[in-house]
């Protein structure tokens, strides 16, 4: 184990795996990658439903199968990992303080640093959701990894609080192996997850989908006994009279991801509260020199896919970075979200950095139907883009030609959903 | 056949098995619960009081004050941790300025140490995300903050480690007077002991009635609260009441010793004794009169809710005495706030009682004072960590993320004496699943060590009560039966 690497990368799922690679591909010998679970792949070991790779690979894969190539290809490429290390502090100067059974604590010297270490679940208590404290409650992903890793049941009679992806992977997943899933219940009256799996997950087996509607109280002193759900008003807020009991024993949140910046935070990287995750530029760099991030630390992404392309190019920036080859002009075009955009990524633009495009990574903060997406380079309208429908569950892209950005001197790009009547 | 039989493993309990444990005396402290601390002892305010609040002459006051003093030496022998931030209460109207020195005249009454009056500007010098309607503030050096559960769970290791034994799932049926003694009918087993003691918390009027006439009744007093995220733990430095009112000290925000903000309680009288509901009214009570003392505080960052029962009865003070035409039989009931604080004072007090009813009391001269420190792998500098590892590779695999928990610390948890057995049971211990991602993570980890450790099937990991299975069956296999949850018991 050296106390030197060009490259550290923190996190083998998707992202880490896919920076790690096109790291070492464009010409970076000394590449390590730190992952703290026990294999490589991150999450999509677990996911062992189908619906990888359609993009990038061009055909369907599972999680593991869709880890599998990344995993060989890193193997094959002869980059160095290591696993159940966790890493406790990183520094803004890129010193990575880690620690595992084998080696102890390692204190490694990073020429660059890319930040892979994906999301979390939201949790219980963040929606402080009133009642009594039984067991029998788990975010999505606990209860699938328990199902898929470990090969053991949650329970038997399940409602999922929110219509996020891996919420309705789970109602398909537990209906499979034998439970009885009651009830999705969506607070929003629109679900969060992807159409496909809508249709594949809840409408094929006949299990309701209850939107604008939210759990209200939780029932059971020792096991979860039952779950009251009530619809709610524009607000939000429940409608008494609309409240209904479901008898269940268990009670599976799948009510969002949020990126975990702990580390980033460490390094004095600035947090995007939209996102939640670092303020990053076109390179995917984030305001600290030499750090880059990408993945769901970044924004929680809607497809591994997606995630992948993300991680190329922050392996690529790195590895530019290190051989200093990234211009360093760090002031550039900064990236508004305007009316009806939650978020735009990236959130500035060097065009020295720009090959031949600009993609744009945005989500939206309602349901739009028929609406235009404008995009302005300062106060001119650059495009306007018509959208059948927008929903905040989909993340959109707009590419901006690099050319369009040089010959102007632009100093900010915004995007926004026009106004209802412009 | 006991000399002195504790009953109930809560704060009260464990501190008196302890203080018994100095002596040559066989005692046995029995808990209804799967694990010590398992009721009002880990849902309160985590608060070391000063000892301004209590009317002067009562027992609250005297034993406060007493209680608060012996902290220091406590927690430094039995590695708990605890810090003395000082406490506020705070003035927020122009009416509420007589009550600060109202309490400071008190506090003076009870011995309180080195309390003074704030103004304005010195109040925010010490909390600067005070509210700015706060005018002037009694502060109290003394007030510390404490992890509960933590200090009970370290009495009762230390009460073991010097030869106390602890009956765990172990509920007092019923209590008949004998000769010389009680019997106690527990878990279809007869325990015979010559004194017994009642520290039963909120069921202390009922094991009372087993022996004597009813001469108190504890009804309950449910307080519901927030933690919030260690990213807002600095948001004070002290402990932050408010005025108090007839129904209490109010709504508090306070640091706890892990970095996390801690808001409530509110105060509401309940019919049932187990009733840990938490409310939408309640906790929107809590934040919006938290907000009144301190600006600032974001919505977002609450990581979870619980309750609490205050054990409360109508007498209004502690009752720690013989139970009425019960030879032998004592009473140490209504510990309500500021019941934790007082907990070392009560146990002395406990100890007087015993002297003065000639139980032969003879000290032991090979009393262990200390309890074996616990590894906290965060707190460590970087060179101690790597010790650690070398010495035991186990605390080189972080479990929890969040609040980095290495393996080595939950096995140390579930081996030592008065050990974990539950999967709260290592949350308490050592805090696996008490950060933000609140366990997502890190439960099957820690189950798997739980189960590997007590050699049981992971499917038999609990939560905490017997009956609150975390997993139901294998995959593609016939159901488990949990019914049979032998492997569980200590």
């Amino acid at each position: 184990m050296q106390a030197e690497y060009d490259i550290v990368v923190i996190g083998a799922g998707p992202a880490g795996l896919a920076a790690a690679i096109e790291a070492k591909k464009n010409g970076i010998e000394s590449v390590l990658i730190v992952e703290r679970d026990r294999e490589l792949g991150g999450i999509l070991q677990q996911c062992i439903h189908n619906g990888f790779g359609l993009h990038y690979f061009k055909e369907e894969l599972t999680g593991p199968e869709y880890a599998e190539r990344f995993i060989n290809e890193l193997i094959e490429l002869r980059i160095e990992y290591k696993l159940e290390t966790m890493v406790i502090d990183l520094t803004k100067d890129r010193v990575v303080t880690m620690v595992n059974s084998r080696d102890g604590l390692m204190t490694v010297q990073a020429r660059a640093i890319v930040l892979a270490m994906g999301c979390r679940e939201r949790t219980r208590g963040a929606l402080n959701i009133p009642g009594t404290r039984p067991s029998g409650i788990f975010t999505a992903g606990t209860a699938q990894r328990f199902v898929n890793m470990e090969g053991y049941m949650p329970g038997k009679r399940v409602v999922i609080l929110g219509s996020g992806d891996i919420g309705l992977i789970m109602a398909r997943r537990l209906t499979l192996e034998g439970a009885k899933v009651l009830a999705v219940v969506e607070l929003l009256p629109f679900s969060s997850g992807l159409t496909r799996n809508i249709v594949q997950c809840l409408e094929d087996f006949g299990i309701p989908l209850y939107l604008s509607h939210t759990i209200t109280r939780i029932e059971g002193k020792k096991r979860l006994e039952g779950v009251y759900i009530a619809g709610v008003d524009v607000n939000r807020q429940p409608v008494e009279d609309t409240e209904f009991y479901i008898e269940c024993d268990t009670l599976l949140l799948s009510v969002g991801l949020i990126p975990e910046n702990e580390l980033s935070k460490a390094a004095d990287i600035k947090i995007d509260p939209a996102t939640k995750g670092p303020i990053v530029n076109e390179s995917l760099e984030t305001g600290v020199d030499g750090i880059f991030a990408c993945g769901n630390v970044v924004h929680v992404h809607d497809l591994a896919d997606y995630v992948t392309l993300e991680a190329q190019r922050a392996g690529a920036s790195a590895a530019q970075y290190v051989k200093e080859l990234l211009p360093r002009k760090r002031t550039g075009i900064s990236v508004r979200a305007g009316q009806g955009i939650r978020y735009v990524v990236p959130h500035f633009v060097n065009v020295d950095n720009l090959k031949d495009t600009l993609e744009l990574f945005m989500r939206v903060d309602d349901v739009y139907k028929e609406k235009n997406v404008i995009v302005k380079l300062d106060d001119e309208v650059l495009a306007t883009i018509k959208k059948k429908r927008l929903v905040p569950g989909e993340i959109e892209h707009i590419k901006i030609k690099a050319k369009m950005l040089k010959d102007k001197a632009v100093s900010s790009i915004t995007v926004e959903v026009q106004k209802e009547g412009a | 056949m006991y000399d002195i039989a504790v009953i109930g493993a809560g704060i009260i309990g464990c501190s008196i098995a302890r203080a018994l444990s100095k002596y040559r005396l066989k005692t046995v402290l029995i808990e209804k619960e799967p694990d010590v601390a398992n009721c009002t002892t880990k849902a309160n305010s985590a608060i070391i009081h000063a000892g301004f609040d209590a009317k002067p002459g009562t027992l609250k006051a005297k034993l406060n004050v007493l209680g608060n003093a012996a902290f220091d030496e406590l927690c430094q022998d039995l590695d708990v941790p605890f810090k003395r931030t000082g406490s506020l209460v705070v003035a927020l109207k122009d009416d509420e300025i007589p009550t600060i020195y109202k309490l400071h005249e008190q506090g003076k009454n009870n011995g309180v140490p080195a309390m003074k009056i704030m103004g304005p500007d010195e109040l925010r010098q010490i909390e600067p995300n005070i509210n700015d309607d706060a005018q002037a503030a009694l502060y109290a050096p003394t007030c510390g903050i404490i992890g509960p559960w933590e200090l009970a769970v370290a009495l009762a290791e230390n009460a073991v480690d010097n030869g106390v034994e602890i009956l765990l799932n172990s509920e007092v049926e019923n209590i008949i007077k004998v000769e010389n003694g009680y019997v106690l009918f527990v878990n279809e087993r007869n325990i015979y002991a010559k004194y017994v003691i009642n520290c039963a918390g909120l069921h202390a009027d009922e094991i009372n009635n087993m022996v004597a006439a009813p001469n108190f009744q504890i009804m309950p007093r449910r307080g519901e609260y927030n933690i919030m995220d260690k990213s807002v733990g600095k948001l004070v430095n002290t402990v932050v009441f408010q005025c108090p009112s007839k129904l209490g000290k109010g709504v508090l925000v306070s640091p706890t010793v892990h970095g996390n903000l801690l808001i409530g309680p509110n105060s509401e009288d309940i019919n049932e004794k187990d009733d840990f509901e938490t409310t939408k009214e309640g906790l929107k009570y809590i934040y919006e009169t938290a907000l009144r003392s301190v600006k600032r505080l974001p919505a977002g960052f609450v990581i979870t809710a619980f309750a609490g029962l205050r054990a409360r009865c109508e007498r209004g003070d502690f009752i720690i005495e013989e139970a009425p035409g019960a030879a032998g039989f004592i009473n140490v009931a209504g510990i309500e706030s500021p019941g934790l604080t007082a907990a070392p004072a009560i146990a002395d007090y406990v100890l007087d009682i015993l002297k003065k009813m000639q139980v032969e009391m003879v000290e032991k001269p090979d009393f262990i004072k200390k309890r074996r420190s616990v590894v906290r792998f965060n707190e460590l500098t970087n060179a101690e960590k790597q010790r650690l590892i070398e010495q035991d590779s186990r605390y080189g695999k972080i479990i929890c993320r969040c609040e980095t928990v290495t393996e080595g610390e939950i096995v140390d948890s579930i081996h030592r004496n008065a050990g974990a057995r539950t999967l709260d049971g290592v949350k308490r211990r050592v805090r696996p699943g008490s950060g933000r991602c609140q366990g997502g993570f890190c439960s099957p980890r820690v189950m798997e060590i739980i189960a590997r450790e007590l050699g049981i099937d992971i499917a038999r990991v609990v939560k905490d009560h017997p009956e609150s299975y975390i997993l139901t069956a294998q995959t593609k296999e016939l159901d488990i039966d949990n019914s049979d949850d032998s492997g569980l018991l200590t």
